[in-house]
């Protein structure tokens, strides 16, 4: 573990972390102006476009690559053939072909690439491969994978006396469908061969040093050969933690020697990247009279679907989280990730806790039932606090855990009271299918959901960053990936406030330059490239104090007492200051056979209460409120905490009552806008969040990653809230009009 | 030949075939500020306001747009400055990653220019039209209503 020195900065500079400055990236957003990846050209650069298997099991008979190359303006058709090195990719286990040789194990899994003069061309000449498949049965039901062996990681994890027993029993099945991430920016990019057999590769990606570590051993070049670099990024959520056409475009590009784009329309984006983990879940819950939770057995299976991508990982915050933030002195949870022909399942937002939060929070309303006690005090009674032991690893909670804080100050909060009134826009269905007012039932639902921050289960964590000061201000360089969350603004205050100088350049570096950042996932940039740039920029403020014999530092220069004793430009004479700093959080171990061990850094925990009004005939469900509670350690800056707060609360609600990716016998059905439904904001609720400020043990300030808690235990609250307004048991989400009406 | 007004200054383009007004403003006229999300015109990300009337530019053929006047993003803010909902928006923390943004900015400078204060409804109403998937509206909704307030 790194330790962060104290920061003693005795003057407050604007823009320093707990204030709210506007991002950096702002104007040319709002413009119109800011170059996101699908917006790159070069020039004389060719466009790419992929053929993709139309089956979800099949083998390859044969492949015709020359109707595609006889069309005028292709310059290149590739195949499984022409990968130059390593012939699979994927972050732990390569097990997933760059494009597919033989068989084809899901829907849309790319086969061939063509480059041609421009897309329309790319498009025809990707239509005029003529690919034979055989076409196989697909396994596409997790439960017959499971009894097959068809599974990338299986787990069971035991604590406590298994003869424990409590008085009062509940058991419950539960299922979460697939989820798309839905980023706005589709996938694109752009590569650029340098001339010498090397190539730069300009990418909307998660963690561009991942992405390098598959891509030159696919291209089979050294390491230095290609550097990637991160171009603007339209939202992630975990869709681009995986790779897509990284390889593809690499490839491309060194093929022809031409620069090479390629942008996918939304129907290949659905195809072409990971998807929430459907859910299956077992559980049963026993209790003491007095609502003391002692026994929890459940068995969770997440369908991995064809690859293997992080299944490992989504399935250990499966089992592992699978109680909720409870205490329980016995448990018994196996989870199993399966290996089948649906399309890959991997990193979405909430990475696994999302799935076992909707089945144990159900199962919480259960046994509240059960034992006549009410809901919220059955969780205050059972809340794990700082210092407890997780039920499940056994591991002592280091940090701040604020359970309890979190559930009071959400149930503190007011209820609305407001009737929905006659006005339509303000009925479940909206104006097009307005409800009538006399039918409308109201409900409120209560949640509270956890996870761990930053990644698990002993992976060397890291994250480096460099900062520099000059005598026009301070340069942070890192690689890590600014999805749109805001890193580039909280970063920029981590190093005013740590030395005390107002002016902060944040630049993205790509990979030959700086080492990795890790990934812009698991709610970790905050705490690690944070991390890094607190500690590197408070080197950079010791030495330049040391020069002078100084006491503080401002944009004026090194101070003693108050006084001026030498300007920046007179105490950097001699060349700018710089420091890198490789940052880690405290270390992890490799679970036990029982899954036993101190596998998590930190955890974070959230709450939501939603407020619906339904419709029991018609089937639909209005958000009306959806008041939260987080723990957010310290929230660095609040405007982009609330921003979070607020978009990860939206995609669980979407999560609940409208989203899901349907999937066919291993074929996905509405892989359109049209078809995948997504919350607008006549679908978001009022909200309002209270963040509970404790300070954490690792992060910058004492802050902690935000982006994950706001959509764990979101879903849940709101199929909750149904269920108490129409009664019905509501075991799935998304819940669907037909199960609300019970039709 | 199409003869397009866009942002006040003329353009002529061969568009080919069935070619969407989008795909003439990025990858022709080198106005990419209009971002393409959906193509089927579910997302508003591509919106801009064609004679007067704000239109998903993914869904007209430039053929059929022959003559028209355009705005898109790109010509909302004054020289040096910006557009009041571009400054809105900013001023309440309602961009994150920005892909949806330049939607949204044409969608609401095109209901304050023909109703300058709308009320919140008035504003989920004419802004339903555009996805944002990061925000969860929240600030934009903020903004946009603050704005309206103070609309004289």
């Amino acid at each position: 573990m790194t330790t962060i020195a104290p920061v003693e900065t005795t003057r407050r500079v604007a823009g320093g972390i707990g204030t709210s400055p506007r991002r950096p990236d702002g104007i040319p957003k709002v413009k119109g102006e800011f170059a996101f990846s699908g917006d790159l050209v070069e020039e004389a650069m060719l466009w790419g476009a992929t053929v993709r298997s139309p089956h979800p099991h099949a083998r390859i008979s044969s492949i015709d690559i020359a109707p595609a190359l006889a069309i005028a303006g292709v310059h290149a058709v590739l195949t499984a053939d022409d990968v130059p090195g390593r012939k699979t990719c994927g972050q732990v286990v390569a097990d997933q072909p760059v494009l597919a040789g033989d068989r084809t194990r899901f829907w849309g899994e790319p086969v061939a690439i063509v480059a041609a003069a421009d897309l329309a061309t790319a498009r025809r000449a990707a239509a005029a491969v003529e690919v034979t498949y055989e076409v196989l049965e697909p396994l596409d039901d997790p439960e017959e994978a499971e009894r097959r062996g068809e599974v990338f990681r299986s787990m069971h994890v035991i604590n406590g006396d298994p003869d424990r027993r409590g008085a009062v029993a509940v058991e419950g099945y539960y299922e979460t469908g697939t989820i798309d991430q839905a980023m706005l920016g589709t996938e694109s990019g752009l590569a650029v061969p340098d001339g010498e057999g090397g190539v730069d590769l300009i990418i909307a990606t998660q963690w561009v040093h991942e992405d390098h570590e598959q891509v030159y051993r696919s291209l089979g070049l050294a390491p230095g050969q290609v550097r990637i670099h991160l171009a603007g990024i339209g939202g992630a959520f975990g869709a681009r933690e995986d790779l897509t056409l990284q390889i593809h475009l690499c490839m491309l590009a060194l093929h022809t020697g031409r620069p090479v784009k390629m942008v996918f329309d939304r129907a290949e984006s659905f195809a072409a990247h990971v998807h929430r983990h459907p859910a299956r879940m077992w559980y049963r819950h026993e209790a003491d009279p007095d609502g003391t939770l002692v026994r929890v057995e459940a068995k969770v299976i997440f369908d991995g679907g064809a690859y293997h991508t992080t299944s490992h990982a989504v399935i250990a915050n499966g089992t592992y989280f699978a109680v909720g933030p409870y205490h329980c002195e016995s448990v018994d949870i196996v989870g199993v990730a399966t290996r089948t022909n649906n399309p890959p399942a991997g990193a979405m937002r909430g990475f696994g806790a999302v799935q076992v939060c909707f089945a144990y929070e159900a199962q919480m309303d259960r046994l509240a039932e059960a034992l006549g006690m009410d809901p919220i005090e059955l969780r205050l009674h059972n809340a794990l606090a700082a210092g407890d032991r997780l039920p499940t690893t056994g591991q002592v909670i280091a940090g701040s855990f604020p359970v309890a804080e979190v559930i009071r100050s959400l149930a503190a909060l007011p209820l609305p009271d407001d009737d929905p009134g006659d006005d339509p826009r303000h009925l479940p269905g909206g104006t097009g299918l307005a409800s009538s007012r006399d039918r409308v039932r109201r409900g409120i639902g209560f949640a509270v959901g956890f996870k761990n921050l930053s990644f698990a289960e002993s992976f060397d964590d890291y994250a480096e960053a460099r900062v520099t000061l000059t005598p026009e201000g301070l340069r942070v360089e890192t690689a890590a990936a600014e999805v749109g969350q805001g890193l580039v603004t909280v970063l920029q205050q981590i190093a005013r406030t740590a030395v005390g100088i107002e002016h902060v350049e944040v630049e993205f570096v790509d990979t030959s330059r700086i080492g990795s950042a890790g990934s812009t996932s698991a709610s970790r940039q905050t705490q690690m490239t944070g991390g890094a740039v607190l500690e590197a920029a408070s080197r950079v403020r010791e030495q330049v104090l040391l020069r002078r014999g100084g006491d503080d530092l401002s944009t004026d220069g090194v101070l003693r007492d108050g006084v001026v004793v030498a300007t920046l430009a007179e105490v950097l004479a001699d060349g700018p200051v710089s420091e890198q700093v490789r940052f880690r959080h405290p270390p992890t171990s490799v679970p036990s056979e029982t899954g036993r061990g101190d596998l998590h850094a930190g955890f974070a925990v959230a709450a939501h209460r939603a407020v619906v009004d339904v419709d029991p005939e018609l089937g639909l469900v209005r958000v009306v409120r959806m008041d939260t509670a987080q723990d957010v350690g310290k929230a660095l800056n609040p405007a982009s905490v609330i921003g979070q707060v607020e978009g990860g609360t939206l995609q669980g609600i979407g999560m609940a009552v409208m989203e899901e990716l349907v999937i066919e016998g291993g074929v996905v059905r509405n892989a359109s806008f049209t078809d995948y439904l997504l919350p607008t904001i006549l679908d978001a609720p009022d909200l309002e969040a209270v963040l509970i400020e404790e300070p954490d043990h690792y992060g910058p300030f004492g802050a902690k990653g935000v982006g994950e808690p706001p959509t764990i235990s979101s879903t849940a609250a709101v199929v909750a809230a149904v269920r108490a307004a129409t009664g019905r048991p509501l075991t799935r989400a998304p819940i669907r009009p037909q199960d609300v009406a019970g039709v | 030949m199409t003869r397009l007004i866009v942002n006040g200054a003329e353009y002529t383009a061969e568009p080919s075939g069935a070619e969407s007004l989008l795909t003439t403003l990025r990858d022709r006229l080198g106005l990419p500020g209009s971002k393409n999300a959906c193509e089927q015109g579910e997302c508003g990300s591509c919106s801009v306001v064609l004679d007067g009337d704000l239109v998903c530019s993914c869904l007209v053929m430039t053929a059929d747009a022959d003559g028209s006047e355009i705005t898109t993003v790109e010509g909302l803010a004054p020289a040096g400055g910006l557009h009041p909902v571009q400054e809105a928006l900013l001023a309440e923390h309602a961009v994150q990653c920005g892909y949806c943004t330049p939607g949204f900015v044409v969608a609401a400078a095109h209901l304050f220019d023909t109703n300058p204060s709308p009320s919140p409804d008035d504003l989920k109403e004419a802004l339903s039209g555009n996805i944002c998937r990061c925000t969860g509206y929240g600030a934009i909704l903020r903004a946009l209503t603050a704005l309206a307030g103070e609309a004289p």
